[in-house]
């Protein structure tokens, strides 16, 4: 083949990314003009409670400073503070696909840059901690997680306290590298955070992505990935608990937009109390280019109490016939009676063997995170979850 | 010492057209080391009374009673029966993902005594009992019956008989499924658990051939949802011999 053909080949194929109109896929821009103020009726925020956003997807001011992050960093991986004009904004070619993002993308003045060098191997998790101290003004925060080509690192981001953010992280898996990112939202009971994920994943390069989601009022994540080589693998794995109250929103994008590429998502959700809400959207697109690619999504919802409400979308959209495999699964159930006199007929009390069932749901999630520490705390976040009602 | 004594024992199920009867007056009482036999054909109510023993939610009784002891089974809830003794090794084992049988187990042995077993002894205890089932000790670490084949089913069943060891088993149907050797191994347990002297089984087959390995001190035909017939051993190779047809129809034209 010579250089020439290559060439075109390549133009080609960027023609036909660009011309997919999918209803997965809302046109990005960077401008919020072109992200009129949604009504709610809108496919992309019919389920969002938009009243309790504080005015994020409306005007609300987003000077607040009310939110900052710390890390402690091993050496040779640089951790900076992002300008509004950093070059490294941008880089995961992610482009905000609503009026929230899009604000959050020209308002951010703070947020960090993590690059993990080229071929590092990291043995330990690098720990984010960002905390709120303020939900009185809203803030913006703008975050580039890279990943150098052929490392190896977990990078865990914790969000603890109040506040009312709107924020990107964008994530930059370089070619060959394996990297895990886990999301944990911990907030206090009155945050509200609507969050926007883009993953760029390279040739050959692993990532993972687990996003936690038990505190707050309002938690909504948007979480993408593209690949920008064929062989990359995506998995995201999350886990949520919604009580009283509570809204938690998982939209998902897997972007197919390279042959040999591989996705499974699976998300686990228990709801409990009065108006506990949530809503998971999985869409998966595989391209005309994406021959050969593996795609699998699935959603389960337990609901544990009376008044709650799961709301769970799996859409697959598939413009080639030449796939590996695809296939997804979604499923909202009540506690299973069955299972519950199984573990009482051998003597354990009602509590009990609930807590059991839902230790149970949770448990085989858990053990894939593959972070030690963090499956252990996420085992007592949902000890701690279930002592307030079950 | 300890008695189950099920007195005119009559249970409805919740179907789409209402209540319907399964159970139209049973009784059956089992003394400390004696094992009952009950067999009847598919249909004629012989899990509704094992789960009414065990107090599933799906049944209703209606009228009789059952007592433990002289103690009112009936007013306790289901993990109450099991403390008090009771246990139902059941027809189709329920699998309950994500929880491991060693969790399990553990948590049902520490709800039976009161206390958590101790744990040097527990885990010798939990590998034997499933060497003596020749189930691989692997399975502790597998979620409960998540994956197990039916024989496997049946022998963690077992296994929770000889750990939990109650005053009085039901075994619904633990033959079936079984081969050859399977039903052995099941027998040998349900064996080693009669030999203490002091428990009582309620033994629910529909085929004769456990009792070859289990020997039954009575055995109770059992027809829409009644007792039709009751006896020794021998009216198990009378059964075997001739089946329930003279019983069903009896049933039928009653
Ligand atoms: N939910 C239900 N709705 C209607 N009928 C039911 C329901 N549950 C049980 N039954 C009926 O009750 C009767 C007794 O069932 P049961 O399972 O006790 O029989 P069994 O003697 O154990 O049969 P098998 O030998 O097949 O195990 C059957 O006719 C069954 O169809
Ligand atoms: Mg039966």
């Amino acid at each position: 083949m010579t250089v020439t053909e290559t060439a075109r080949e390549s133009v080609a194929a960027a023609l036909e990314q660009e011309k997919v109109l999918s209803h997965l896929h809302p046109e990005g821009s960077f401008l919020v003009e072109d992200h009129p103020v949604p009504t709610g009726r809108e496919e992309i925020w019919r389920f969002t409670p938009l009243k309790r956003l504080r005015g994020l997807h409306q005007d609300a001011d987003l000077s607040g400073l009310l939110v900052a992050a710390e890390a402690d960093v091993p050496a040779g991986v640089v951790l900076e503070r992002l300008g509004a004009d950093s070059p490294l904004k941008g880089s995961s070619g992610y482009v905000p696909t609503d009026r929230i993002s899009a604000r959050a993308w020209a308002a951010a003045t703070v947020g960090y840059g993590l690059t993990i060098p080229a071929e590092a191997d990291l043995a330990d998790p690098i720990v984010v901690t960002v905390t709120g101290t303020g939900t009185e003004v809203a803030s913006a925060t703008h975050a580039v997680i890279t990943a150098g080509p052929h490392s190896r690192a977990t990078v865990v981001v914790k969000y603890v306290g109040s506040a009312t953010l709107a924020d990107n992280v964008e994530i930059v898996v370089g070619d060959g590298a394996q990297l895990t990112v886990v999301s944990i939202d911990d907030w206090a009971d009155d945050a509200v955070h609507i969050g926007h994920r883009h993953a760029r994943v390279g040739r050959d390069a692993t990532f993972r992505h687990i996003d936690v989601s038990f505190g707050g009022d309002v938690v909504r994540h948007d979480s993408t990935a593209d690949y920008s080589g064929p062989g990359g693998s995506v998995e995201m794995l999350g886990l949520y608990f919604a009580d009283e109250g509570q809204f938690i929103e998982h939209r998902l994008f897997v972007d197919h937009n390279q042959p040999k590429t591989k996705s499974h998502v699976v998300y686990k959700g228990a709801l409990q109390g009065e108006g506990a809400h949530t809503v998971w959207i999985g869409n998966v697109l595989i391209r005309k280019v994406a021959e050969g690619i593996e795609t699998y999504e699935e959603n389960r919802n337990l609901v544990l109490t009376d008044g709650c409400r799961a709301d769970s979308v799996p859409n697959l959209e598939i413009e080639t016939g030449e796939i590996e495999g695809a296939g997804h699964a979604s499923a909202t159930g009540r506690f299973d009676d069955q299972q519950l006199f199984y573990l009482r007929s051998r003597g354990i009390e009602e509590s009990e063997a609930r807590r059991l069932v839902v230790h149970g749901f949770f448990n085989d999630l858990i053990r894939k995170i593959g972070v030690p520490e963090i499956e252990k705390q996420l085992l007592e976040t949902v000890e701690a979850e279930l002592e307030k009602t079950v | 010492m300890s008695t189950l004594e099920i007195k005119d024992l009559h249970v409805t199920v919740d179907t789409e057209d209402g209540a319907k009867e399964i159970l139209k007056g049973v009784d059956l009482v089992i003394k400390d080391g004696e094992t009952h036999a009950i067999m009847g054909p598919n249909g004629s109510g012989k899990s509704t009374l094992a789960y009414s023993i065990a107090g599933h939610p799906k049944y209703t009784v209606t009228q009789g009673s059952i007592t433990l002891d002289g103690v009112d089974v009936l007013a306790m809830t289901v993990d109450e029966r099991a403390r008090a003794g009771l246990f139902l090794a059941m027809q189709y084992p329920v699998e309950v993902p994500g929880v491991s049988v060693s969790n399990f187990l553990r948590t049902a042995k520490t709800a039976i005594d009161g206390e958590a077993p101790k744990l040097r002894t527990w885990v010798k205890d939990v590998n034997a009992a499933m060497e003596r089932v020749k189930m691989d000790t692997a399975f502790a670490t597998r979620n409960v019956n998540e994956g197990f084949s039916g024989g496997e089913k049946k022998r963690h069943e077992i296994v929770q008989l000889e750990l939990l060891n109650p005053k009085v088993a039901v075994l619904d149907e633990t033959d079936s499924g079984l081969d050859i050797d399977a039903l052995k191994i099941v027998s040998e347990g349900v064996n080693r658990f009669r030999e203490q002297g002091d428990r009582g089984v309620l033994l629910i087959t529909h085929y004769t051939r456990i009792l070859r390995y289990i020997k039954p001190d009575f055995v109770h035909v059992f027809v829409a949802g009644q007792i039709a017939e009751q006896g020794g051993p021998e009216l198990a190779e009378q059964l075997e011999a001739e089946g329930y047809d003279k019983y069903v129809t009896a049933a039928a034209t009653a």
